[in-house]
């Protein structure tokens, strides 16, 4: 990575410059634990990682609402401590948590938004219309947000939050809570942000399929730090093979699966989670023989086998070393 | 500054806007003094001949004690709006914006006045209609609304710190209830000060609900002391300046644990 000192020295094809940030709040949870990375102007750039690991944070110390513990962010060239009024004339953000008013109608939201960035008169009023109409929302424009679905609240979300026409764009978990339609509008509607406004996006999700499907970089943050950084295709090149994904009937944690599934040769990357046992090799379909042989040989039944080409799941799962869907359970559940 | 007062001026419409879109809300404000007046008025009109009192009715006594009693209320539950802005992610969109950090606590407080402002006005002339003098003319009218509003002022910006510090809305409803009663009953707004106990007496002294109760009541008489209702009413501006610093610093330490 680009390691630049001090980040008003940042070179113009940089959006967001970030150095060693470390954020440790007062209860003493240390919430970034020295993330480092930057964001090349007009794309969009994903912090993809399980809730906790640190990415609101990281956009809320780049947003100017929190401040860091240590380290230093830049944006559109200006340090974030520093010069936070001029950071904020140039940054717009959607928040995880809507900040949608309420009790106020979709155009009254947008207006009192543009008001506050000092915008009026007839060019706020033609760039409020500009925005419903580009997001759908003309129709609903005079109804009080209480009654908006999901999707028509979060697009208003966006459109607030480019109510300026703001240089960088924050999207904290845009899409959480949708359902897949209002998602993939969602997704179209981002896209065609970054062709038609040159903006540069800062996209936090958990999704890897929505980090896959915008991100032109990406990052995985686990627990405070970035564990791996590239495209989604360097990422997934990386892992050179197919993902082969074996479920048992009963799980073995004594290591046998470990000794056995190192004997086959070309298979590598084993981790086993419970009853699942994920391995990498080069060819999965002509692995697989030799890997149920062994597990016969040694009397251990096996429920299921899947080959598939390596995705973000894998990248998440090789660089965190446990499986990503599984952290996306356990936040369902909670 | 110019910026703050633009800033205040959006915010104090949205809050007025989002305010009369519950008509029910709004109501209540207003006919919950109407009731006071009325019941207090009724209840203790008698007091008017107990030996030591002076004013010529209960009524010209109590309306200014209403007026202020009623200013106390509507703004002590302030801070509930804020809650509100922090749980639903509005208070952190504005934080994210350039807007003047000042103006999102004195847009609330603006509105707050105006309710107040209407919320008096209302309770005046009802007094007025059920038989209140006023010798002390509009001049003396001004002052006792405007004793009201900087009572609420600060008793606004009191309860948007406590919001900021406490963060949810139980904890600001049961404060708020613990401190709003005693505020006026330990003060001369229903009874007159020579016939209420000393120890009350003495505590009122310290009550910046008394101050304002004492600054409306001796500016409506048809003999003013001046120095009276200067001296109440410069406590009162202190009150207000050292709450709105108080609500400043809470501001902070919320910005600080985000």
């Amino acid at each position: 990575m680009k390691s630049i000192t001090n980040a008003l020295d940042m070179p113009n094809e940089y959006a967001i410059v970030v150095q060693n940030l470390v954020k440790v709040y007062q209860d003493k949870i240390r919430a970034l634990d020295g993330i480092s990375f930057s964001v090349k102007s007009g794309t969009i750039f994903g912090l993809l990682g399980p809730n906790g690991a640190g990415k609101s944070t990281t956009v809320k110390i780049l947003t100017t609402l929190s401040r860091p513990t240590s380290g230093e962010a830049g944006v559109v060239g200006l340090d974030v401590v520093r010069y936070p009024d001029k950071v904020r004339e140039s940054i717009g953000c959607v928040a995880q948590k809507s900040g949608v008013d309420r009790e106020a109608t979709g155009r009254e939201n947008l207006t009192l938004q543009g008001q506050l960035y000092g915008m009026k008169g007839s060019e706020l009023t033609h760039r409020v219309d500009e925005l419903l109409d580009r997001f759908g929302l003309s129709d609903a424009a005079n109804r009080i947000t209480r009654t908006y679905s999901g999707g028509m609240q979060r697009k208003l979300d966006v459109a607030m939050g480019l109510v300026h026409r703001p240089q960088v764009l924050f999207l904290d978990e845009p899409t959480t809570g949708l359902d897949p339609k209002a998602r993939s509008d969602l997704w179209n509607e981002i896209e065609n942000l970054v062709n038609d406004e040159h903006i540069t996006i800062l996209l936090t999700t958990h999704y890897l399929e929505e980090a896959d499907r915008l991100a032109e970089r990406l990052a995985i943050v686990d627990r405070g730090r970035i564990v791996v950084e590239g495209t989604p295709d360097e990422l997934k090149s990386e892992l050179h093979g197919d993902a082969i994904h074996i479920e048992l009937s009963e799980s073995q944690s004594d290591g046998t699966i470990e000794n056995l599934f190192n004997q086959v040769s070309k298979v590598r990357d084993v981790v086993i989670e419970g009853r699942l046992v994920h391995a990498r090799a080069d060819h999965g379909a002509s692995s697989v023989p030799a890997l149920l042989n062994v597990l016969d040989a040694e009397g251990i039944k096996v429920a299921s086998v899947t080959v598939a080409r390596p995705s973000l799941d894998d990248v998440y799962l090789r660089y965190t070393g446990h499986a990503y869907h599984h952290e996306e359970k356990n936040e369902v559940l909670k | 500054m110019r910026e703050t007062i633009i800033h205040s001026w959006h915010i104090t419409i949205r809050q007025m806007r989002n305010l009369m879109r519950q008509p029910w809300y709004v109501v209540i404000t207003l006919v919950q003094p109407i009731i006071w007046l009325l019941l207090f008025g009724g209840l203790f009109k008698s007091i008017a001949s107990v030996p030591g009192f002076h004013a010529k009715s209960y009524i010209d006594f109590l309306t200014p004690g209403i007026v202020i009693m009623s200013a106390l209320f509507s703004n002590g539950w302030s801070g509930m709006g804020v809650i509100d802005d922090m749980d639903r992610g509005v208070m952190d969109r504005f934080l994210v914006t350039p807007v003047s950090r000042g103006a999102i606590i004195t847009g609330r407080l603006a509105q707050q006045g105006v309710v107040t402002i209407v919320q008096s006005v209302i309770i005046i002339f009802l007094a007025w209609l059920v038989g209140a003098h006023f010798p002390g003319g509009i001049i003396g009218v001004l002052v006792l609304i405007l004793s009201a509003m900087i009572l609420g002022g600060s008793i606004s910006s009191l309860s948007i710190a406590l919001a900021l510090l406490l963060r949810k809305e139980e904890s600001v409803i049961a404060a708020s209830n613990l401190i709003l009663l005693p505020l006026t009953f330990l003060s001369s707004a229903f009874m007159q000060e020579n016939l209420i106990p000393h120890w009350i007496r003495i505590a009122a002294g310290f009550n910046p609900v008394d101050w304002a109760v004492n600054t409306g009541r001796q500016a409506i008489t048809a003999s003013v002391n001046p120095a009276y209702v200067s001296l109440h009413g410069l406590l009162l501006v202190l009150f207000v300046i050292i709450c709105g610093w108080l609500a400043t610093r809470a501001f902070r330490s919320y910005q600080r644990s985000v």
